[in-house]
């Protein structure tokens, strides 16, 4: 989150092939600046009839080797960001910058370059590995795409990636196909997938919401390992606050479209600042016998419909500190509480 | 209240059959279950514990091999009631179920008034107007304004949706109603408001809940006892003050061990392996192959037995 210095990759670099460039790096990677994506609503197939404004204002800078976590509620506009940040839609308005290119302006063959530099790890592994393909050939097909034409080099790398998330022995798995694995190790599969061109940046969508309890820290803590080893930035997509904290060191909270709370992990969990942010935390359990003996408190109503948002700040037909004339007219701007600790609420102005 | 427990199982089966073999999804379960208590049944998936919610309400599969034991409810014998006694007499009407997904299940092409009240109609044979009388009273109690009983199940979020699917199972007044995975599919804030509704049907009303999980932190909102289910069996059962104060089988305590906390320090950890498949069961305890404390005696199979007021499978506690 310090200010872009140090990205020093040139356009003369921008091949289809990946330019050698060693980890160590400083400064931003990725800048996501002012980003709106809004999808057209139509009446009758072609009246205009409003926007979805799933992202609406988001900004934020991604270091080298530095994990995130955006953590909303279904709807609040989470996967729309992450599929602009893979380039997958294009921004309505604002920008995404990778090591100094922005992505608006890259031509097809330049996307390429970029989608080898960006993982995507997805949410249910069964269904984003194609079931009549081998675990080689899964983890090949990147490589023939970004033409690696040498057959040895293909297999050399496929054996190190699957090393890598610790799938041995080897051999094993090559010859499998996605059926016939248990669900840990197809979100292995898919992890060394987006691992394959040595990407800078892994964006892991709910990367575990689909396994069980006892796989789920396995997985995290195998993704926690990447990253510091490669030295990843990584896109951490969530809805559960208690997985957070052992694998990112920022949190972005996000609510209808914006990011209204950008902390540490630890401010976060323990000076939660935007109501939002406590209503989410006060509905998170511990296991404690306890907790069956008492009701938690839960903002009234529900997230609003991202084609009208609230006027002012979208939190506030929910929010116990709402201010009349002020929370319901004016938008909050980010403000700054501790160095790297920003809200977006009037409470704080 | 009564002395019998409101629900006994005393060794229920259910094996499956496919062309690999049986599958033994419910392999010799026993528990009670009082009135007016919670039990959560706890297990990762493939454990077998959709299937002993199957096998309570018997709602069965064509492929089914073996379906043995015994299931009392207030005292009455179930397994040997023919079937079109059980629709009439028990299912729904003593018993009923939130399946898995609920919120998805509900009819897109009735209203879900007229959905909530089938289910008092038919089994009480009531005018449409009582049944939507009642229907109206348990919207209320699962907090959904009256008015959404004239909409369509599409017109609903997702958190309403769960809770007309609670209103249904509630509506016949049931004695016990069995919740599979009543939250997985919901955002925490709704997944709290849900047990907000569940704990408050819990004071105001004569019901007891199976609750089927595989998420141990929400489990504890509603818990009185904890069953944790491995490998088609009940390796422990207790009262939820103690198992979560401290689990007693090992796999228990992995289990715990692997929750993410936000409050506290403790890293996370995970159970190594897998468990086995229900096709190809092993010899003695099913746990033992990812057991950190096994020792010779894992080869038999070890009995349910009682230590400090609970039960547990394991052989450290002989």
């Amino acid at each position: 989150m310090s200010t872009e210095t140090n990205a020093v990759v040139t356009q003369g670099t921008l091949q289809a092939e990946a330019p050698a460039v060693g980890n160590g790096h400083t400064g931003a990677l990725l800048s996501v600046q002012d980003l709106h994506v809004w999808f057209e609503l139509r009446r009758w197939g072609f009246g205009h009839a409003g926007y979805v404004k799933a992202v609406d204002g988001v900004n934020f800078q991604l270091d080298y080797g530095e994990a995130v976590a955006v953590v909303g509620e279904s709807g609040c506009g989470k996967s729309s960001l992450m599929k602009t940040i893979l380039g997958l839609y294009r921004p309505t308005q604002g920008e995404v910058i990778f090591e100094n290119h922005r992505l608006n302006d890259l031509k097809a063959h330049e996307m390429r370059w970029y989608r080898s530099h960006v993982g995507y790890v997805q949410q249910d592994p069964y269904g984003a590995l194609p079931p009549f393909m081998t675990v080689r050939r899964i983890l090949e097909e990147p490589l023939i795409i970004n033409r690696v034409t040498d057959k040895a080099e293909r297999t050399r790398r496929v054996r190190k990636v699957l090393e890598e998330v610790k799938m041995g022995p080897v051999e094993d798995f090559l010859p499998k196909f996605p059926h016939m694995l248990s669900g840990g190790q197809q979100q292995r599969v898919v992890i060394a997938r987006a691992m394959i061109m040595e990407p800078k940046l892994i964006v892991a969508d709910e990367p575990v919401s689909m396994l069980d309890a006892s796989v789920r820290v396995e997985i995290l803590k195998l993704l926690r390992g990447l990253q510091t080893s490669h030295n990843l930035a990584v896109i951490y997509i969530t809805h559960d606050l208690s997985t957070v904290r052992y694998f990112s060191e920022y949190i972005f909270v996000m609510y209808a479209g914006r990011l209204v709370e950008k902390a540490k992990v630890h401010d976060l969990l323990h000076n939660p600042s935007h109501p939002y942010t406590h209503a989410l935390l006060a509905a998170i359990s511990d296991p404690d016998a306890q907790n069956a003996t008492r009701f938690r408190e839960i903002p009234p109503g529900e997230p609003p419909s991202l084609v009208k948002p609230p006027t002012g700040c979208r939190f506030h037909p929910r929010c116990p500190h709402f201010m009349k004339d002020l929370c319901d007219v004016k938008e909050p701007p980010d403000f700054q509480l501790e160095p790297e600790h920003f809200a977006a609420c009037w409470l704080y102005q | 209240m009564p002395k019998d427990p409101l629900l006994r199982l005393e060794n229920l089966v259910l094996h499956f059959r496919t062309a690999k073999g049986p599958v033994q999804a419910v392999d010799g379960v026993n528990f009670d279950l009082g009135y007016k208590e919670a039990v959560v049944v706890l297990g990762e998936s493939g454990c077998g514990k959709s299937s002993l919610a199957k096998a309570i309400l018997r709602l069965l599969p064509r492929n089914v091999q073996t379906y043995t034991g015994r299931v009392y409810l207030e005292g009455l014998e179930l397994m040997g009631m023919p079937e079109e006694a059980f629709r009439q007499q028990v299912r729904w009407a003593k018993m009923s179920l939130v399946p898995q997904a609920a919120m998805n299940a509900l009819n897109p092409v009735l209203k879900v008034g007229d959905q909530v009240a089938e289910p008092a109609m038919v089994h009480f044979g009531v005018k449409k107007d009582t049944a939507l009388t009642q229907a109206r009273k348990m919207f209320q109690h699962v907090g959904v304004p009256a008015d959404f009983l004239d909409r369509y199940a599409f017109e609903l979020s997702g958190g309403m949706r769960q809770r007309v699917a609670i209103a249904m199972a509630l509506v016949t007044t049931p004695s016990l109603i069995i919740l599979d995975e009543p939250t997985s599919a919901l955002d925490v804030l709704t997944q709290a408001s849900i047990f907000n509704v569940l704990k408050r049907i819990k004071q105001e009303m004569e019901v007891s809940f199976v609750l089927i999980t595989h998420d141990i932190a929400t489990s504890s909102e509603l818990a009185d006892r904890v069953a944790v289910m491995y490998a088609g069996q009940i390796v422990e059962v207790g009262d939820a003050q103690r198992f979560f104060a401290e689990p007693l089988h090992p796999y228990a305590r992995k289990l715990m061990a692997s929750v993410p906390r936000l409050h506290g320090d403790k890293e996370p950890e995970f159970i190594t392996g897998q468990p086995p498949s229900l096709l190809d069961l092993p010899t003695g305890c099913r746990f033992a192959a990812r057991c950190p404390l096994r020792f010779d005696r894992c080869v038999q199979d070890p009995p349910l037995m009682e230590k400090e007021e609970r039960l547990v499978k394991c052989w450290l506690y002989v």
